[in-house]
């Protein structure tokens, strides 16, 4: 779903955008995040909780200007996934 | 020390930030001499065990003096900073001291308190024990009475025969953030497992569990947030802290403290919010007068809350004492916690985790046959443990523990 304002983003401009996303609410586990398997889950392995995924989901909202719904949330778990996500809502 | 009186009106004293919370070093200044400051205004970052703290101050003034050093640990209640008149126009006031010199000198002289230093602890453990903190010597910092010390006073023959030979002071390195995280990582597993220690010695525990169905509250959140901006929707975990800000108005023996022998309830629903740092450790920041507040209001402070627990930016205002304490394990934690009361408080609520399960509805659970591809809805919920853990202290007669039988969520709808 693309909303207002919405520009294309490549997958790795995408996957840039959630790192520094995640990094600014999660700063205390930034430093693992240029290193991180994009594949991995990071609410297992970082243990990013219910709040910190609402936060990085409503930043990204607001930067990218694509709606995330609510049910798609619990698909986006990884750095990859979420990139995806993005990348194909704007394009 | 020079012999000025220091009037107590117009000194800051190192407040407690937190009932766990013995010491504290001031790490940055945010105000100088001259400066005026207004009741909340933050005058200084001070490193606990815990959380580096913004301390606000309480009243308005001009600041005449700081009376700490960067990086000595005192106890709390060790005077700050002094406050002049507020009036800039007019420059009459005493000369301002340097804080360095002012900080060579004890705490104890700047005070000019009488009794040793003690930590609240120790203070309150002395009272129990039937301790004269006066013939104590400490071994914390400055030579403060910590509870070790009482407790060692208590189980000696005579006070004299315990008295440490130094009193070695833990000054704080401040040399980088990886020694820093590195003390603070073991600070605040000795400060937690200290107050769990005397908890459980002390507090008479027992714990309820009741299994929850929390299909109706969920579905009223999803047509809640459906409309909403991401940033405006509710998680569970702001409905799990008004429905136990509601109980706790409605079970006000289990709402309170346990000083000096006796229960005295809270005036109010002040509910410490357990919140754990990745890097270790947890704080339990407080969301005063819960039981008044919307579950949209309790969203937005537990999000500040969290948010500055993590990125170490607690304010003074919110490090005050709770009257309950709820902990919340998340989406990725147990299913259940046995928590152990926080002292002085009498209770604690745990929640599990969220998990789908079958469930007997309408006196029905099935077994899913092959042949059926979904679970039929009514049969799998989900479910979340809600345990609570009592002192026995919470107990005054026998009605309130019918009340205690039975907890429920019943603040499912906002």
């Amino acid at each position: 779903m693309t909303g207002p304002g919405s520009t294309t983003l490549t997958i790795d401009q995408a996957l840039d955008l959630t790192v520094e996303v995640i990094a600014s609410i999660a700063p205390d586990i930034a430093d693992e995040l240029p290193t991180l398997d994009r594949t991995i889950d990071l609410w297992e392995e970082l243990q990013l909780d219910s709040m910190d995924h609402l936060n990085v989901m409503s930043e990204l909202g607001d930067r990218t200007g694509v709606t995330i719904a609510e049910r798609d949330y619990a698909g986006l778990r990884s750095l990859a996934a979420i990139a995806d996500h993005l990348a194909s809502a704007t394009r | 020390m020079p012999d000025r009186e220091l009037d107590r009106h117009d000194v800051f004293a190192l407040p407690s930030l937190g009932a766990d919370m013995d010491f504290g070093s001031v790490i940055e200044w945010r105000v100088a001499p001259g400066d005026t400051v207004n009741r909340g205004d933050v005058v200084a970052v001070v490193e606990t065990e815990k959380a580096d703290i913004d301390v606000e101050i309480w009243q308005d003034g001009t600041v005449a003096e700081l009376l700490l050093e960067v990086g000595r640990e005192v106890p709390v209640g060790t005077p700050m900073l002094r406050l002049g008149a507020k009036a800039p126009e007019s420059v009459s006031t005493p000369p301002v001291q340097t804080p360095a010199a002012t900080a060579s000198a004890p705490p104890g002289e700047q005070a000019g308190i009488e009794a040793p230093l003690a930590s609240p602890f120790a203070r309150a453990r002395a009272v129990e024990l039937g301790i004269d903190l006066r013939g104590l010597s400490g071994t914390g910092p400055g030579g403060a009475v910590l509870v070790a010390d009482v407790e060692a006073a208590a189980a000696a023959p005579t006070s004299e025969a315990i008295a440490p030979a130094s009193t070695t002071s833990r000054r704080p390195e401040i040399s980088g953030d990886g020694v820093r995280s590195a003390k603070r990582a073991e600070g605040m597993r000795r400060a937690i497992a200290e107050r769990m220690a005397l908890a459980n010695r002390d507090i008479p525990h027992y714990q309820l569990d009741v299994d929850v169905d929390l299909g109706p509250m969920l579905d009223a959140l999803e047509r809640h947030n459906a409309s909403l901006p991401i940033g405006e929707r509710l998680l569970p975990a702001a409905m799990f802290l008004a429905a136990a800000a509601s109980a706790a108005a409605a079970h006000p023996e289990c709402n309170g403290t346990w000083i000096d022998g006796g229960f005295v309830a809270a005036p109010s629903v002040d509910l410490a919010v357990a919140i754990s740092l990745r890097k270790g450790g947890l704080v339990t920041p407080v969301i005063t007068a819960a039981d008044t507040r919307s579950t949209t209001e309790i969203m937005a402070l537990l999000k500040e809350l969290v948010t500055a627990a993590r990125s170490g930016s607690l304010k003074s205002s919110w490090m005050v004492d709770g009257s309950l304490t709820v902990t919340n394990l998340g989406d990725n934690g147990a299913d259940r916690v046995h928590g152990v009361v926080f002292p002085p408080q009498v209770a604690l609520v745990g929640f599990g985790r969220i998990k789908s399960r079958p469930w007997a509805v309408d006196g029905v659970v099935a077994i899913r046959p092959s042949s059926v591809r979904h679970w039929p809805p009514t049969i799998v919920r989900p479910m979340a443990w809600l345990a609570v853990a009592f002192s026995t202290h919470s107990l005054d007669d026998s009605n309130n523990r019918r009340s205690h039988d039975r907890p429920r969520i019943d603040h499912a709808h906002d």
